[in-house]
């Protein structure tokens, strides 16, 4: 089984590991921005009470959590150049993570906005302050602290939802391992070299993750 | 209009790995789950072990390690069942997180009670965690299942012809990029949102 377990191989393909890891690296952080940006738009045009605005919101967000992620990205990857419009994939890939990660992200945030108590902001009514200032002082500081760690749970399927886009061809961790064994025929070497990479990631995220529901949940305990 | 029927074919596909893989799922999750949720030191490590490995890593990859890795190990495996296994090792580690979260909230008055009145821990188990701990279990159980009917779509990659295989092929011949991948997702769409309400609902109903 793991006898044979070929290292030399691993140790010659590493350099090309290192850009895949790279650029994977590049996909999240970007994406990550992205999808947070998009998400917080998406959550205000969903709280707002505003029918024009809030309907096209929901939609988009009910699609995009009903619908695979592979789909959305072949949907962007073969359905742009249809609309005339040519870019390159790892564009499209980058796209397609920021729609998706987007919409989970709104939903995080108004579960955050949603889970301030209702007294807090009757208070903040009869306290004589306007809708922003509410927002801005009473509601968002609390909402931040339950929204943190979900958040970067969201940021962990993202890392792992970017193995996607090796699919669409972007050289990334993924397209690395295939690479290898198309090139080698050494599967086992390749994608358990790719899993530890993956895993090396998860787990920092997981140990950042942890550590801020540690340091955030417990407001709740009042 | 005339690949409609290639379509169905595909939905018919995507929803046989999905029913197949949620039953599978369902029972290796409450299993593992129970495992995890246990007093013994051991099994709980390495159930442990297990889910990291599986959430530390992405699906496709996954896929590729069972569809290409146990074949150099000897085990042969003809794409639909390595799609299968693929899955089930993927779904039964989030529900065992999910299951173990929902029995660990019991609290230990009602272990402690159960002993005295006699049980064993399997009635324990059965007569007096589970039912209670269903509470907690269901509402994340069932959109548990939705992001699995949802992850049947990346076992195209091993070339299984399911709905987003069908979709790929169809757009290769005919390249209509948007037309196609809108009609997958809108059979998606069908499939996954009555879930996606159904645990809505569930988390309203049971939220305390």
């Amino acid at each position: 089984m793991l006898v044979d377990f070929n290292f030399r191989v691993i140790l010659e393909y590493l350099p090309l590991f290192l850009t895949g890891l790279r650029s994977t690296f590049f996909i999240a952080i970007v994406s990550i921005a992205l999808a947070l940006i998009t998400g917080i738009i998406a959550c205000s045009c969903r709280i707002s009470g505003i029918k024009f605005i809030k309907y096209p919101a929901i939609a988009y967000i009910e699609i995009v959590r009903s619908t695979p992620l592979l789909v959305q990205i072949y949907f962007l990857y073969f359905g742009l150049p249809t609309l005339g419009l040519k870019i390159p994939e790892i564009q499209t890939g980058i796209l397609a993570l920021m729609l998706n990660s987007g919409a989970y992200m709104a939903e995080i945030i108004r579960a955050g906005i949603n889970s301030v108590d209702e007294g807090q902001i009757e208070a903040g009514i009869s306290s004589g302050l306007n809708y922003v200032q509410r927002m801005r002082l009473i509601i968002l500081p609390q909402a931040l602290g339950v929204t943190i760690p979900p958040l970067l749970g969201q940021n962990i399927v993202l890392v792992k939802d970017s193995a996607l886009l090796s699919l669409i061809s972007v050289m990334e961790l993924t397209r690395c391992g295939q690479t290898m064994t198309s090139e080698r025929f050494m599967p086992t070497e390749a994608f358990l070299t790719v899993a530890f990479f993956y895993m090396c990631i998860y787990f920092c995220l997981k140990a950042l993750a942890d550590w801020s529901q540690r340091k955030l949940i417990f407001r709740e305990a009042y | 209009m005339e690949i409609f029927p290639f379509f169905l074919k595909g939905l018919w596909m995507t929803s046989k790995i999905g029913f197949i893989s949620l039953v599978t799922c369902t029972l290796i999750g409450f299993i593992l789950g129970i495992f995890r949720s246990s007093d013994s030191t051991i099994l709980k490590r390495m159930v442990g072990v297990y889910v990291a490995f599986v959430r530390g890593t992405p699906f496709v990859v996954q896929i590729f390690i069972v569809f290409f890795i146990l074949p150099e190990w000897g085990v042969q495996l003809e794409a639909f069942s390595a799609a299968l296994l693929a899955m089930a090792i993927m779904g039964s580690a989030f529900i065992c997180e999910i299951v173990a979260g929902g029995i660990n909230s019991i609290p230990k008055g009602q272990w402690e009670a159960a002993t005295s009145a006699g049980l064993n821990r399997i009635q324990q188990l059965r007569l007096v965690i589970i039912p209670q701990a269903m509470k907690v279990i269901l509402p994340p159980l069932v959109g548990q299942y939705v992001l699995l009917i949802k992850d049947t779509s990346v076992v195209s990659v091993i070339g299984i012809m399911e709905l987003t295989r069908v979709g790929w092929v169809t757009v290769v011949r005919i390249p209509e990029g948007l037309m196609v991948f809108t009609l997958v997702g809108f059979l998606y769409f069908i499939i996954s949102y009555p879930l996606i309400l159904l645990s809505n609902y569930l988390e309203k109903k049971m939220a305390v």
